[in-house]
């Protein structure tokens, strides 16, 4: 026995793309090779969610954070910290070693969050049931299979006011109960883990360090609505995700939580893995049962609504992955526990991945009824590289901007809405003054149109035709009446498009115009880019007044534009200039401007 | 037929339990701080570290954690120090096996000083 350190390591795919893998097996070797073996437990966790200083290693149970860790530091790590217990200060987060018998103060970006979805991120092995059952996992499902009824079930969703997670916010307690009103004798029960947000990855990372959380809601589902089969709808590009799922799959079956007559309650339950192909338009729910099917996945109008005609034409409950995420947690302590975090419109906790031009890239935490100054700002940590904030771009595709004045909104379903964005799943990309924003809303209009199905008109031609539209301004080619068009053509895609994508795709564009309409101006009547973004309207000149004729630029200009006497103010030839910018970054003299 | 009846899930939950709550370091009352440097391992704290962590979960302490920290030289090795609210800082010195028990069964249990084994704690080379 005797004196042990556990060293957690993350194991999502952020940190193990950064050789999170090499790290964790590098520190067993080394334990190995200075004899303390042990003494040593070493873990691979899901997500901590502190991306930006990744790979994350602590160690415990001196809470040591160790950030940027690579393999050849756990040969030191082990030497210094395990045996001689002294921390490496070059790798902790803060670089100041604590007092020894002080509790560590959480660090900043942790101060404000609360973790109920990924409370076992980044603290348990996720390809371990047992640490799972460990941390008060399949006690929820206890309850559900021999303490409540199904009704209780219901009832504990609706005192909790849980809405659903993945970005429409619907009571979860509705669905379950139309589903469980059903006659049909067989229905189903699926998760929706086609995240589809640039920029949003919580399911993901949920589904890494804790799946087992997952399993076990779609069982409590599936006992309350009486189902006995669920499916899980996950990108295939998401290996690491779809291995810890199978992995958990096999163990739940071992040990008999999915099978046959679980727990010996003589329900059946048992869940399979649907790959999708990674398609922007499967998020949506019609859609994404169309592709469990074996159909191309294309949306169907809504009624029938799943939780009566579903999969199959079966009643079927469908939930994003975060709403699964809290059920068990809802089930363990009680609707009211949960009602009480929040703002009387939204419940409990969202996860945001918060990404961006932000000095803490991550995912985060927090109650429902966070600003979002708190989140930029205290857990962000603000703007990198000292630049000035511009906007935040929540919901993804279908969302709209956030711009300073609105920063500090209590950040909920309605008041997202109230600002004209949404919740969507809970990207958050942050964006400073070099950002241009029709750029922005040409970026996420590429993006609807790329995953439009296509299947209805207004939704394939009305956001081709926006697209091009703002193809046209950003080239220089804008005219006065194009706003106007815009909108016309906005409008009719939000009351024509027979699913969210399409209803939503103008979001960003309406947004931007709201928020922005100087911008626009700007690049319409003006012709000018404000941001220096958009290469047709701007151009490089050299200040001579500032140039001392160095040469620094002309050595580095990839296209030879750049010409001039040694220590005599160079020019930039127009003509050739590609607008790299390479020539701006290079001189020391801040004499190359943009006009 | 079920594999895992309910009683053998909770089972499983109590026993894995304790391994994991070793991992929850929070909140704990009393915090214990072997000196592991060079010349604290040669003055045999490793054997002390370990005899105290098995004392303590012999007689089940849940309140206290134990850490390491680096050399405590020139202060007589194996230093221990032993913090809570109640008693603040203690440091003992010279710490052997048997001193360990002592500090395990009659400090961190009852609460109750050794003077005999306590010492000033001079500033830490560095």
């Amino acid at each position: 026995m005797g004196f042990k350190n556990y060293i957690l390591v993350c194991g999502g795919t952020g940190c193990e793309s950064s050789r999170s893998d090499q790290i964790y097996h590098a520190l067993i070797d080394e334990a190995a090779a200075q004899g303390v073996a042990e003494q040593v437990q070493v873990i691979k966790t899901g997500c901590f969610g502190f991306c930006e200083q990744g790979p994350i290693v602590k160690i415990l149970p001196e809470d040591s954070f160790y950030v940027q860790v690579k393999p050849e530091d756990a040969k030191e790590l082990i030497a210094e910290h395990v045996i001689k217990g002294r921390e490496v200060t070059r790798l902790l987060y803060n670089k100041v070693p604590h007092k020894a018998y002080e509790e560590v103060e959480d660090i900043q970006f942790y101060q404000k969050q609360q973790r109920i979805v990924l409370r076992n991120c980044g603290s348990i092995d996720p390809e371990n049931i047992d640490e799972y059952i460990a941390a008060g996992g399949y006690k929820a499902l206890e309850k559900v299979l021999f303490d409540l009824t199904p009704d209780d079930v219901i009832n504990e969703l609706k005192t909790a006011g849980l809405r659903g997670r993945g970005g429409a916010g619907f009571p979860t307690w509705m669905k379950w109960n139309f589903t469980k009103q059903e006659k049909d004798p067989v229905k189903y029960v699926v998760c929706n883990a086609d995240e589809g947000d640039p920029g949003a990855y919580m399911d993901r990372s949920t589904l890494e360090g804790d799946p087992h959380a997952v399993l076990e809601a779609m069982t409590i589902c599936g006992h309350t609505v009486g189902a006995h089969q669920g499916f899980i709808y996950i990108r295939a590009e998401y290996p690491l995700a779809i291995h810890r799922l199978e992995v958990a799959m096999k163990q739940a079956r071992e040990y008999g939580l999915l099978g046959k007559d679980i727990l010996g309650s003589g329900f059946d339950y048992d869940i399979e893995i649907r790959l999708g192909a990674g398609a922007f338009v499967c998020g949506e729910e019609t859609a994404l049962l169309q592709s469990i099917e074996g159909h191309r996945g294309m949306p169907k109008p809504r009624p029938p609504f799943p939780a009566s005609k579903g999969l199959w034409g079966k009643p079927t409950v469908i939930n994003n992955v975060e709403t699964w995420a809290n059920i068990a947690q809802i089930i363990t302590n009680g609707g009211e526990w949960f009602a009480s975090i929040g703002t009387p419109d939204s419940h409990g906790t969202k996860v945001f991945a918060l990404t961006g031009k932000i000095c803490n890239s991550g995912l985060v935490e927090v109650p429902m009824g966070t600003t979002l100054r708190e989140i930029v700002y205290d857990i962000g940590g603000g703007i990198a590289h000292g630049k000035k904030f511009k906007a935040v771009q929540t919901g993804g595709p279908s969302g709209g901007v956030i711009t300073e004045e609105n920063l500090d909104t209590p950040i909920d379903f309605g008041g997202l809405q109230r600002i004209g964005s949404m919740m969507g799943s809970g990207g958050m990309i942050v964006m400073d003054e070099d950002d241009c924003i029709v750029d922005v809303a040409k970026f996420y209009l590429n993006f609807t149109v790329d995953e439009s199905c296509g299947k209805c008109a207004p939704c394939r031609i009305g956001g081709k035709s926006l697209y091009n539209i703002l193809e046209k301004i950003t080239q220089g080619k804008g005219e006065e009446n194009d706003i106007k068009q815009i909108e016309q053509i906005a409008h009719a895609m939000k009351i024509g498009s027979l699913c969210a994508l399409g209803q939503t795709a103008p979001n960003p564009v309406l947004s931007t115009l709201h928020y922005f309409p100087e911008e626009y101006k700007a690049h319409i009547v003006d012709k000018k880019c404000p941001s220096g973004k958009c290469k047709k309207l701007i151009s490089y000149e050299i200040n001579p007044n500032k140039c001392i004729g160095c040469t620094a630029c002309a050595r580095k200009c990839p296209v030879g534009a750049i010409s001039g006497e040694v220590k005599k103010p160079h020019k930039i030839n127009g003509n050739v200039c590609i607008k790299c910018g390479v020539c701006k970054d290079t001189c020391k003299f801040s004499a190359i401007e943009i006009h | 037929m079920a594999k895992l009846s309910l009683s053998d899930l909770r089972e499983i939950r109590s026993r894995e339990e304790k391994n994991l709550k070793k991992r929850d370091i929070h909140g704990r009352e009393i915090h214990v701080v072997v000196a592991m440097g060079t010349s604290g391992i040669n003055a045999g704290a490793k054997l002390t570290l370990n005899t105290i962590a098995d004392d303590v979960e012999k007689l089940g302490l849940d309140n206290v954690i134990i850490t390491q920290t680096g050399s405590a030289a020139p202060n007589p090795e194996p230093v221990v120090e032993v913090y809570s609210s109640k008693t603040g800082l203690v440091v003992y010195g010279s710490v052997d096996k048997d001193a360990a028990h002592r500090i395990v069964s009659e400090h961190l249990k009852e609460g109750r000083i050794l003077e005999d084994l306590r010492i000033e704690m001079q500033d830490k080379e560095q």
